[in-house]
């Protein structure tokens, strides 16, 4: 934080410049969440040679928010027989982690809300959490669809929480932090150095892995459209409808965020190390080459884009294959790998592990 | 308290893989489907008893209706039948363009059958791939009779029109450019035949484009492999035709079995699968696709360099010209009498079946001899696959369920016709 900013607000007190902060830093994602379903639109528009939402505002911009004052507007069913306080609670259950994982990623170097040492364990927590929101939402619909919906969900996140974990315990190999300003930290020198390279397998798996827990394509049978119609969700209208919908894309911002810190160093510039230091200084273009939160912003882009470009081309798996491909290729796969990326830790294998 | 083992589940008819409205009641053991039970009738709208109150040719749009998405087929079956009682001629250059036509029609059926399968197994892009295509062929429907649908342009005796010289273009607008409007047009500038060939050249390669999504994809292979397998034996039980019939290895099409019109003069293969699953059914409908790319190419080929009549020139039947109608009383007594009474058929009866894109659609017609049918009775191929439906998933999963529908082709204008 720069020197005048701290000095303006020093009357303030702290309890409410964070939270002035937070209020902030909620709407900022809720707009991206919203224009990432725009986004998801005009790249899916594009991929199937058509061109996506261009009626509202110059564009098409302005359709989220029209999206979103429709679905304000709209009435919230309530079904006869539904529990009418979890019904409620659900959207609830499955929106807040996702935006309270925030809490502790790293925007850049010293740009974050809070600086947990346990920072990695706090996001498989909040993660984790996003489930029961699904699971209730489901139950409490009092409908068969909704049901199976929310029964292949548990299943599913289960399954892959695991996986991930598993990728995760990797990278806090690796590191030897927990903390994610750490493990950024550590990947630091050129884009070799990166964990993408030395722990691809696990990479890979975070990244499949990711996809599955947002209950996106090729793993949505959760809501699969030809078969369980909209699953968990499927008698939620209006506002109801539209926080599992801001849920399921900030999830999916917040795992591409995660796997930008985790695999792709974070903030860090690809160019480090390869562009001489005296560039850096040159105005203007060496704050562009260097590290910072643009770089992290750009690497989370492009691994959205990854959760569109999927949407596009897989057909969607079917409940036992996902089950199968969890367990048995995932799962194994990482539990190899972490034995591998122990032996190389042992023997301390340079330029990862020195 | 009683243990519970299964569940039912309503499965439709307000569904996204209803393809209409199929409403299935599935009986669940879990994800387990242990039996599906189709019910029909939604879209019921009598169109065998509508054709005994109308002169033959008014039926001949309640055809396009039927099976909705392969118009001109119906039509041809329903005017093979007529002309097979009244034992008319149909002039070559007619044949070969409902032959021609026949073809596109299934195309447009296979390719909406593909994105439809492909949407319902997961994979989107398919199906706006595919019908980046169809608007294509709805072009040269709409060229030809002036309806992108419901054609009407086959009739006892011939077709209603020749081939038009020209297509019609687009026209600049707030949303179309002039840039873009050129490009639209390119193929445009020619005539039908042109625009026609024009697509046949480009056609194999956008069926490559749907195989690179699909063909060797993992995920679609295993949604699709060993999903509602049906034997040669039990395919031939349940009355299965088409590629259904094809897809376990029965090599039977009508167009090789028993040739109608011009295809025994025609150069094209009949693709038949091997084990009977959704997958090999996939394939043989890839193929077919090809296949009538192929014979579409030979009957543009053939059309262009034979000119000559559309139509019969048995007045009892087909409508004279119009200026000879105006001049001649012969000509103008013959107009009278078909555009107010129609025409009789002989007494008998005919049964007339033509290979329609989903299998055998037949048409059996009895005639007492009046300007109407006495009986019509259609025979469509879906109504018997659909019946297969609780045969071919049981111990499936329900997301094979969805799989399987897809693969039968179902379409309800001709099961509840």
């Amino acid at each position: 934080m720069t020197e005048w900013w701290i000095e303006l607000t020093s009357p303030v007190p702290h309890v409410l410049l964070v939270s002035a902060y937070m209020l902030v830093f909620m709407l900022v994602l809720i707009g991206c969440v919203a224009y990432v379903t725009f986004a998801e639109r005009k790249v899916l528009g594009f991929m199937q040679v058509r061109v996506g939402p261009n009626r509202v505002g110059p564009r098409g911009l302005g359709q989220p928010i029209a999206d979103a004052f429709k679905l304000m507007f709209k009435e919230m069913i309530l079904p006869r027989d539904a529990d009418r306080f979890l019904f409620r609670v659900a959207p609830l259950l499955s929106m807040t982690p996702a935006l309270a994982a925030w809490a502790v990623i790293p925007f850049s170097e010293n740009l974050r809300f809070a600086d947990i040492n346990a920072g990695l364990l706090y996001i498989l927590a909040m993660t984790s959490l996003g489930v029961y929101g699904v699971i209730i939402a489901g139950w409490a619909s009092n409908s068969k669809y909704a049901l199976l919906g929310s029964l292949r969900s548990a299943a599913q996140i289960v399954a892959y929480e695991i996986a991930m974990g598993f990728a995760l315990v990797g990278v806090l190999m690796a590191s030897g932090s927990l903390r994610l300003g750490d493990i950024v930290g550590a990947q630091q020198g050129s884009v070799l150095n990166w964990y993408w390279l030395p722990l691809l397998p696990l990479f890979l798996t975070y990244l499949i892995s990711g996809v599955a827990e947002t209950n996106r394509a090729p793993f949505d049978v959760v809501e699969g459209e030809s078969e369980i119609v909209a699953g968990f969700h499927v008698e939620y209208s209006g506002m109801g409808f539209a926080v599992f919908f801001l849920a399921e894309y900030a999830n999916i911002i917040l795992i591409s965020g995660l796997t930008a810190l985790l695999f792709l160093g974070g903030w860090l510039s690809p160019l480090e190390g390869i562009v001489p230091e005296s560039v850096l200084h040159v105005p203007y273009l060496g704050p562009v080459l260097a590290s910072g939160p643009h770089w992290f912003v750009a690497k989370t882009c492009f691994f959205i884009f990854c959760f569109l470009w999927f949407r596009a081309t897989f057909p969607r798996y079917r409940y036992d294959q996902i089950m199968r491909l969890g367990w048995k290729v995932l799962l194994p796969l990482t539990l190899v790998w972490i034995f591998v990326e122990g032996v190389l830790l042992y023997f301390e294998l340079p330029p990862w592990f020195d | 308290m009683p243990e519970l083992h299964h569940y039912t589940m309503n499965f439709g008819p307000q569904h996204p893989a209803a393809h209409g409205v199929l409403r299935l009641v599935l009986e669940m053991e879990g994800e387990v489907v242990r039996h599906a039970d189709p019910h029909i009738g939604l879209l019921h709208r009598a169109t065998e008893k509508l054709a005994e109150s109308k002169p033959y040719n008014h039926s001949i749009g309640y055809m396009d209706r039927l099976d909705y998405v392969s118009m001109m087929c119906n039509e041809h079956a329903y005017i093979l039948a007529i002309e097979k009682l009244a034992g008319i001629q149909v002039p070559e250059r007619a044949q070969y363009i409902r032959v021609m036509f026949d073809e596109i029609t299934r195309i447009l059926n296979h390719l909406l059958w593909l994105g439809a399968h492909a949407l319902d197994i997961g994979a989107m892009t398919v199906f706006l791939y595919a019908f980046r295509e169809r608007e294509d062929l709805m072009d040269c429907y709409e060229a030809v009779s002036g309806t992108r649908m419901h054609a009407t342009y086959y009739r006892p005796g011939g077709v209603h029109r020749d081939l038009p010289d020209e297509m019609p273009q687009y026209a600049e607008s707030r949303w179309h450019e002039r840039q873009q409007v050129e490009r639209l047009n390119r193929a445009r500038s020619g005539s039908l035949l042109d625009f026609i060939e024009d697509f046949t050249q480009r056609f194999p390669s956008c069926v490559d484009e749907y195989e690179t999504l699909l063909t060797e994809n993992r995920i679609w292979k295993q949604r699709t492999v060993d999903i509602g397998v049906v034997s040669p034996e039990r395919a031939l039980q349940l009355g299965f035709t088409g590629p259904m019939l094809r897809g376990s290895g029965v090599e039977w099409d009508l167009r090789r079995k028993q040739p109608y019109e011009v295809y025994e003069k025609l150069d094209f293969r009949i693709p038949v699968g091997v084990n009977g699953d959704c997958y090999d059914r996939y394939l043989v409908r890839i193929e077919e696709m090809r296949q009538s790319n192929a014979i579409v190419r030979q009957c543009v080929d053939w059309l262009r360099s034979h000119s000559g009549p559309v139509m019969t020139d048995e007045h009892k039947i087909a409508p004279p010209e119009r200026e000879k109608m105006k001049m001649g009383m012969e000509e103008l007594i013959h107009h009278f009498k078909l555009f107010t009474e129609g025409y009789c058929l002989p007494q008998g009866e005919v049964y007339c079946a033509i290979e329609h894109p989903k299998g055998e659609f037949g048409i059996y017609l009895v005639s007492d001899g009046a300007n109407k049918p006495y009986r019509l009775k259609i025979r469509a191929p879906g109504f018997a696959h659909l019946a297969a439906l609780d045969e071919m998933s049981r111990g499936h999963m329900l997301a094979d369920v969805v799989a399987i529908i897809g693969t039968q082709d179902i379409v309800f204008g001709e099961v509840d016709r």
